[in-house]
């Protein structure tokens, strides 16, 4: 039996364990759920942006044969909110209504027709405030408050300065300075916000599956708005149709579906359109940065002093933490020795924004890269040079915010993509209307201090070892389709030498699985793959100890091969399933569990307040070059490859981790190039798939992924963050290459054709005047 | 409650199987097939023929079921994800989308694969452009498309070497 050996899982191409249900229409995701008697919800929106409420009338939808509930802002008065310091949204609006298409009211009715004939029926009556739609607009002087609590409509200022950044610029021997204005984007995952809930009067339990990727925190907010026990309350992830930041905090439309369906004591399907996802929002703020970077002639940088003022939307959400990582987040990538920030949260009439994948970093990234670009032209340094000029002495660095970084690939990145885009012999001579261009990112791998601070580990998953030999893994880990039930299916394989077949996974229902944060800030892998390694640990210990029993030997002399535990010195030794029945003697079914939780050192820093936000156990380095042609006469641009190296550990699953990249990569593109948000007077007029303008197919760049694995040491075998890094780079990457085929640099995103020829003819119109 | 509403008779067939029913004239093919008959893997991604989550074959050709009236599907044959694996086994295009990362979260697959599945029954050897093409009205927000140009090459492959044509 020598040529046994332990099966390998982790570092292998492996398609996902639940890859199956969704080929094959098999997966429910929440608007699938149509028990029998199932009601039908629909919600009655704001049509205006901003104003006082006199009366929501639902007294003749009420009557409505076939409608079964009608709720409004009475129904709850408790508020909601992903951060304790700022909950003060309703899942109806009471009082006052913030932006056009704010929830008012919600019917539950025995189908859609009824229903939107009841909604018909409502008559909304208020009187109108004025409303603000630009950051500027609602901070100016004599402005009425959106909120009575935050005056002149800032949610959350942030200013501080680490460094002598004055004496930096003065000490420079240039500096530069450069604004940007980066649109309002939104996540448009493909599927639509969905809710379905179940009350049970005699009970009074409730039963809510919802498209989200915090099912925990889902169920703390249902418990406030509801009013009920915690306990009363059952929350159920099924299958979701993405998330990209959109659902990392409790949405309105799962509120309002548990709230109205226990108004109607029955059963509620609450799915939304695409343009109620649009309304909903929590995407990434129209962000506006001024900035100023300082230099030696080598390209050392001496000192970075910028601004960002964000247009936080008509509540919180996860504000005051984008406006925070906008700052702390600028550590980490280079090695910057004084930098000063002032960031600016502010409240307007329009859709509250959230955590976007690339959370509050990336606006602020674009135009760091974009600047430096600039410098590198001006001062003739190649591009990828004036970057290693200032990497980070590290590993084993210590940030000016005090972030440790134990793992740095950063330069691995470069040189990939210097090489693989053989940028040395081809930059600068691709040609008219042809460029190439570089740029950089990094990303957390997981907040190390939770929103919602318990003193509970960061994750906690358990594995079920039955009779039969099958391990189930029990995890509140939400699968959103980034593949994190594979990843630990990969984690606990590879711990116990298992082929991933032995295994099954059940994710986020809170009756069975233990709580868990949630799928945000990139901290699934790291920490629940951790606590994951943690629990196979300790099935491993259990299983090597029953055999040492059956097999008569010491524990530390028997060795685990996976399917076949054998003690050193004995020929025969025990399959695994005969290790198993001698386990499971005398204690019957087991379970195990494993925790993970993050170093207080990487709880960030102390020296300003709110610096414990951009605090994080690891950290992911992306490179990215860009190669673009512009077309002379209509200035389209067109994305014609990508070259994308990120540092991400340890590639747990290479198949997964470039399925990630390339995601980023593209969704960075549209960022890039055309997505963005319109509204008219707090009317959003692009809420289609269409008007907003997300890439095609047809727009799709082909995309080469260098993987490069830093190992961290304290990763899940060395692995961080794989999923937003590389979105975050793709941006200036691509305005660096614009600049580089055309000569004039973009500074607004997107670059869409309009504004792209606007400055080609500026520059014509300049070069010919010179002349 | 909604007054009676103006019905026909809509026999057709969906996946192989007679279908007769009675409609109302403003259904929609995507809820006929959702809730009528409880075939809940085509998807409603969007307000109307924008993702091409909804896709489906009608008489072999790939349609947005969000943007069909059922009543007007008389007579047609309609396939839709369900049809594809055969007892429990998945099909080319479904093992393709499988095994490349062509599904992340999976909530255009099924929309994919059905666009996939009528672009290989017209050109079972497409090249890249023909499987853009072919796509072009489906977005996926997840993948970047990279994986699932891969997946439908494998999956024309396959269909190529095993001599089977869809
Ligand atoms: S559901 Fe989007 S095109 Fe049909
Ligand atoms: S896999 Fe998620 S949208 Fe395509």
């Amino acid at each position: 039996m020598n040529e046994i050996k332990p099966s390998q899982s982790i570092g292998i191409r492996k398609s996902l364990v639940d890859g199956p249900e969704k080929v094959s229409g098999k997966a429910k995701y929440s608007s699938d759920f149509m028990p029998i008697g199932c009601l039908v919800g629909r919600i009655f929106r704001s049509p205006v942006a901003h104003a006082e409420i006199i009366k929501v009338d639902i007294e003749e939808a009420k009557l409505l044969p076939g409608v079964k509930a009608v709720i409004t802002g009475d129904e709850t008065d408790e508020p909601f909110g992903i951060l304790p310091i700022a909950r003060f949204e309703f899942p109806l609006a009471r009082d006052k209504v913030r932006y056009r298409g704010e929830p008012v009211a919600c019917v539950a009715a025995i189908d859609v027709e009824t229903a939107q004939k009841a909604i018909d029926l409502i008559k909304f009556k208020y009187k109108e405030l004025p409303a603000y739609f630009t950051s500027k607009d609602a901070m100016a002087e004599g402005t009425v408050d959106l909120h009575d609590h935050r005056p002149r409509n800032i949610e959350r200022e942030v200013d501080f300065e680490l460094g002598e950044v004055d004496k930096g610029l003065s000490d420079a021997d240039f500096v530069i300075e450069e604004s940007f204005n980066c649109a309002e984007v939104c996540q448009v995952q493909s599927e639509p916000h969905a809710a379905i809930a179940e009350y049970d009067a005699e009970r009074e339990f409730i039963t809510v599956r919802a498209s989200t990727q915090v099912p925990y925190y889902d169920h703390l907010m249902l418990a406030k708005v509801l009013k009920m026990d915690e306990a009363q309350i059952r929350v159920v992830k099924p299958f979701v149709g993405g998330g990209f930041g959109c659902r990392t905090e409790s949405l309105n439309v799962t509120l309002i579906c548990a709230l109205v369906a226990r108004a109607a004591n029955g059963t509620v399907r609450l799915t939304v359109s695409r343009e109620e996802t649009f309304i909903t929002h929590r995407g990434r703020p129209e962000t506006d940065i001024e900035m100023q970077i300082g230099v030696k002639k080598d390209g050392t940088i001496t000192a970075v002093d910028y601004t960002a003022i964000q247009r936080g939307g008509a509540y919180s959400g996860y504000g005051v933490v984008t406006i925070l990582y906008s700052g702390g987040l600028l550590f980490g990538l280079y090695d910057l020795t004084a930098v000063r920030y002032k960031g600016f949260r502010v409240l307007t009439n329009t859709p509250p924004p959230g955590a976007m994948r690339g959370h509050g970093i990336t606006n602020v990234r674009y135009a760091f890269e974009a600047l430096l670009d600039k410098i590198a032209t001006k001062l003739k340094i190649d591009a990828i040079e004036i970057r290693r000029k200032n990497l980070l002495k590290g590993p084993n660095y210590e940030t000016l915010n005090e972030m440790f970084i134990n793992s740095y690939g950063l330069p691995e990145c470069l040189d990939w993509v210097e090489k693989e885009s053989q940028w040395n012999q081809r930059k600068g001579k691709m040609g008219k209307f042809r460029g190439l261009g570089v740029a950089c990112g990094h990303y957390i791998s997981g907040a190390s201090k939770p929103v919602n601070w318990t003193g509970e580990p960061h994750a906690t998953v358990h594995l079920k070892l039955d009779w039969d030999g099958s391990i189930t893994i029990l995890t509140g880990a939400p699968e959103i389709g980034q593949g994190s039930s594979t990843m630990t299916t990969q984690c606990a394989a590879e711990v116990l030498g298992l082929d991933m077949s032995r295994f099954q996974i059940i994710t986020s229902d809170s009756k069975l699985t233990p709580k868990d944060n949630g799928s945000y800030s990139s901290r699934v892998t790291y920490m629940v793959g951790n606590a994951t390694i943690d629990a196979a640990t300790n099935l491993k210990k259990i299983l090597i100890e029953a055999a040492a029993r059956k097999l008569d030997a010491n524990p530390d002399d028997v060795e685990c091969l996976g399917e076949y535990y054998s003690a050193g010195s004995q020929d025969e030794g025990l399959t695994f399933n005969e290790v198993v029945t001698a386990a499971l003697e005398g204690t019957g079914t087991i379970t195990v569990k494993g925790n993970f939780d993050t170093l207080p050192e990487s709880w960030g820093t102390k020296k300003y307040r709110g610096g414990a936000v951009s605090g994080s156990m690891a950290y992911a380095y992306a490179a990215q070059v860009v190669e673009v042609s512009v077309d002379p006469d209509t200035a389209e641009i067109k994305v014609e490859r990508v070259w994308a190296a990120q540092d991400v550990g340890k590639a747990l699953n290479p198949l997964s981790v470039e399925g990630q990249i390339e995601g980023s990569v593209w969704m960075g593109m549209g960022q890039a190039i055309s997505e963005g948000t319109l509204y008219h007077n707090g009317l959003g007029i692009t809420n289609s798939m269409l008007d907003y303008r997300v890439p095609t197919i047809i727009e799709s760049p082909p995309i080469e992924v260098g993987i490069i694995e830093s190992i961290d040491p304290n990763g899940p075998f060395g692995a961080k963050e794989a999923g937003e890094t590389s979105l975050i780079a793709f941006i200036p990457a691509l305005t660096n290459a614009v600049a580089d085929a055309i000569g004039v640099r973009p500074t607004d995103l997107p670059v869409t054709p309009d504004k792209l020829m606007e400055l080609m003819e500026k520059n014509t119109n300049n070069a010919k005047s010179v002349t | 409650m909604a007054e009676i509403k103006n019905k026909t008779n809509l026999s057709c067939t969906v996946n192989g199987r007679a279908s007769d029913n009675i409609v109302s004239d403003s259904l929609l093919l995507a809820d006929f097939l959702r809730e009528t008959l409880g075939l809940t893997g085509t998807k409603i991604g969007c307000d109307g023929g924008e993702c091409g989550c909804c896709t489906v074959l009608i008489d072999n050709a790939p349609q947005h079921a969000c943007l069909t009236l059922a009543a007007k599907c008389n007579g047609k044959a309609i396939e839709t994800i369900e049809s594809l694996s055969e007892e429990s086994r998945l099909s080319a295009i479904q093992r393709g989308f499988n095994e490349k990362l062509g599904a992340q979260c999976g909530f255009c697959t099924p929309g994919m694969v059905m666009a996939a599945e009528g672009l290989l029954r017209t050109n079972p050897d497409p090249n890249e452009q023909e499987i853009r093409a072919g796509l072009a009205s489906n977005i996926c927000r997840c993948t970047g498309y990279v994986k699932i140009i891969e997946a439908v090459q494998s999956a024309a492959d396959e269909l190529k070497m095993s001599g089977q044509a869809l």
